[in-house]
């Protein structure tokens, strides 16, 4: 039988928020095993078959783990993504769409070497106060600029945000050049102090050391504080924020200053206890890649841990195989970016459910 | 150094942003934010390089026309793919659009990079010259431009892709202004929820739209490579031209016709270290942050104003879920 009724479509999407937590942890684990395998195709497609299927995995974790200074890359690699990812989670959470992590960075980066600059003399501990103070200023005032014009004249964050970034490179350029080791190398010299002191026998372990401290408290900001909840409703709904009476513009610029402030604290910590110098790609792409990280872990810093640590992982891995094969690092962003797709997709199972159109199977069967 | 030089330096280096613009303009038209824009550009513009590559290897005298048809399929079957993935995951798995905008562009400009850094040696082919494609690419379509004076200089001493520009544009400019779909695809942008209330295919749009969005600013990447940089790909040479498309669309206030003024003018400003005089090369910094700052005053001022006409369009950055209200 023919009728003009509209075509009933084959499945309908419904949202459900009950999923149990223990069927949310297999989705993510099966997507993650998903992603691996998706980065085994990926790694034999653009090599070529160069490399076998099955060796990928052991050469990823002879990568990453094989000697001990592998294993400090990858901490450490883990570490700059986890401490800006944690950065960014408390504007997120807000709802505030805050990419200029990298350019929040990058500025509190500069800022440190300005002050180095400028007490060449002062004893390392005072400096280091200094370097820090200055970082966080200079990061909490490149969020505080685009908060401040999303809270008064609801000025779009994202491109705001990332407008902001190519100011703070455009600076760091500027004083690169005035601080040239050589005329026109492009580079300036390394810092002779402000270098915090060694810990487990590398510069940067105050650094991971100090990230771990601040992805525990941040997670306990977020949840256990009165900021951590206006944060939470604002990102909600401000409306309601309004009408329960949290002052909405204080929060976002506060909260604005905190991401930007901790960004900062990164930049620090990369000048201080790894780099001891600033260059326009200093944090290379780590504030954008560090937005995905925060936003697989649900925004919750404890978990962060986990997804910084597996993006790290599939970075140094990914590099591993492709320097084995002569070809450039560039692969470990393919890797990268397809293991993100498949991990991004697989929110979707957890957030939604798929009902297929039985009836019209049941119709056709009792004809 | 003589001005119509100059000027004409101008537009070549605002041709990618004209492009990318475009796209990205079309895209939010649509209601997404796509940050993948920036790798969608440069995947597009090394895809082209592979494809008149490959073409030039295989044949003993390579026809520079062939190498062209060649380059733009490989072009944007590369830009329809990553838009297709964006698509896919945003409006029918509704991702976060910021996110996946950003995935794209890490696996975007990671997979034209990684290409164009080892180009011969993963293509296995002998030689690296796509010469002839280039100059297919570069020849005028009005080959007595020089006699046109400084207006010739400036704009018919490009190839077919300067063109190609400008009828894009003003073709978005029209399509979205002036008929029905451009009309539906205003509505989608604007109010999801009304517009498929009215019957229109919110999710049909988004996909149709963002993908022709997507290839239109991987032309933009490979009139860069091949037309720009005479087809050899210098890592991370494409710089911030994908972020400054997207900056660019919000100095022309969503409107493809302006953003064609917009992009000659940020291209000015992108080069305009060179003929500024008195520079340093200190001082040159920071006058290369000149587009960034005019974006955040066009930003600020038109956040101010509070013109309708000037705003972006409202569902920005949100996915639509019909039964999410």
């Amino acid at each position: 039988m023919k009728n003009k009724t509209a075509k009933e479509p084959l499945m309908r999407i419904a949202k459900r928020t009950d999923m149990p937590v223990k069927q949310s942890v297999i989705i993510r684990a099966a997507a993650v095993v998903i992603a691996l395998l998706a980065c085994g195709v990926t790694i034999v497609a653009i090599t070529g078959g160069k490399v076998d299927f099955l060796s990928i995995y052991s050469e990823m974790f002879e990568g990453a783990f094989g000697t001990a200074r592998r294993i400090k890359i990858t901490v450490r690699d883990t570490c700059a993504l986890l401490c800006l990812a944690v950065a960014l989670a408390p504007a997120f959470k807000m709802r505030f769409w805050n990419i200029g992590a990298e350019g929040q960075a990058l500025i509190g980066a500069l800022a440190s070497c300005i002050a180095v600059k400028l007490f060449p003399n002062m004893p390392v501990a005072p400096l280091l106060l200094i370097m820090f103070f200055f970082s966080v200023l200079a990061g909490a005032l490149w969020g505080i600029i685009p908060g401040y014009f999303k809270a008064s004249l609801g000025a779009n964050e994202t491109l705001f945000t990332l407008m902001m970034n190519y100011v703070a490179i455009q600076l760091v350029k500027y004083f690169v050049v005035l601080w040239e080791k050589q005329k026109g190398s492009g580079v300036m010299s390394t810092l002779t102090t402000g270098m915090l002191p060694k810990l487990f026998g590398v510069d940067y372990g105050w650094s991971i050391v100090i990230i771990l401290i601040l992805t525990v408290l941040s997670y306990i900001y977020m949840k256990y504080t009165k900021h951590g909840y206006e944060i939470a409703v604002v990102g909600e709904s401000e409306n309601t924020a309004r009408y329960i009476g949290i002052n909405v513009k204080k929060v976002i610029i506060r909260t604005m200053a905190i991401s930007g402030g901790l960004c900062g604290l990164a930049g620090f910590l990369l000048v201080s206890g790894t780099h001891h110098l600033v260059k326009a790609d200093l944090v290379g792409g780590n504030g954008f890649t560090a937005i995905i990280v925060a936003w697989l872990a649900h925004l919750n810093p404890i978990v962060m841990t986990l997804t910084s640590f597996f993006v790290a992982f599939l970075d140094v891995g990914t590099a591993k195989i492709a320097s084995a094969c002569n070809l450039n690092d560039f692969a470990s962003d393919v890797v990268v970016g397809v293991a993100l797709f498949v991990i991004l997709s697989s929110e979707f199972f957890v957030n939604y459910k798929v009902i297929f159109n039985r009836r019209k199977k049941a119709i056709k069967e009792g004809e | 150094m003589n001005l119509a030089y100059i000027l004409s330096r101008a537009v070549a280096q605002g041709l990618p942003f004209l492009y990318g613009s475009t796209g990205e303009i079309l895209n939010e038209k649509s209601g997404n934010l796509n940050l993948g824009i920036p790798g969608i550009m440069i995947s597009g513009g090394v895809a082209g390089i592979v494809g008149a590559m490959l073409y030039e290897n295989s044949v003993a005298v390579p026809n520079g026309k062939v190498g062209l048809l060649v380059s733009l399929l490989f072009s944007l079957l590369c830009s329809v793919a990553l838009s297709l993935i964006y698509c896919f995951l945003t409006v029918t798995l509704r991702a976060n659009q910021n996110v996946t905008g950003l995935a794209i562009t890490i696996f975007g400009s990671g997979l034209g990079n990684f290409y164009g850094g080892s180009i011969t040696t993963l293509l296995g082919v002998s030689s690296s010259s796509v010469a002839a494609t280039t100059a297919a690419y570069k020849a005028p379509l009005i080959p007595f431009y020089d006699k046109l004076g400084a207006v010739g200089t400036i704009f018919f001493s490009h190839g077919f892709m300067f063109y190609l520009a400008l009828i894009i544009a003003f073709v978005s400019w029209f399509v979205l202004k002036k008929t029905r779909t451009g009309l539906n695809l205003r509505a989608v942008g604007e109010n999801p929820a009304t517009a498929d209330a009215t019957g229109i295919s919110v999710t049909k749009y988004k996909y149709i739209t963002t993908c022709i969005g997507g290839a239109i600013a991987g032309l933009g990447g490979l009139y860069y490579a091949i037309d720009y940089s005479n087809g050899l790909w210098d890592t991370n040479s494409f710089g911030d031209r994908g972020w400054l498309s997207v900056a660019l669309v919000i100095f022309v206030v969503w409107k493809p016709n302006l953003a064609v003024l917009g992009a000659f003018l940020f291209g000015g400003l992108y080069i305009a270290d060179i003929f500024v005089p008195g520079l340093t090369s200190a001082t040159k910094e920071i006058f290369k942050m000149l587009p960034y700052l005019v974006t955040i005053i066009i930003l600020i001022s038109t956040s101010l104003m509070k013109k309708k006409e000037n705003q972006p369009p409202a569902s920005l950055g949100l996915a639509y879920f019909r039964e999410e209200r």
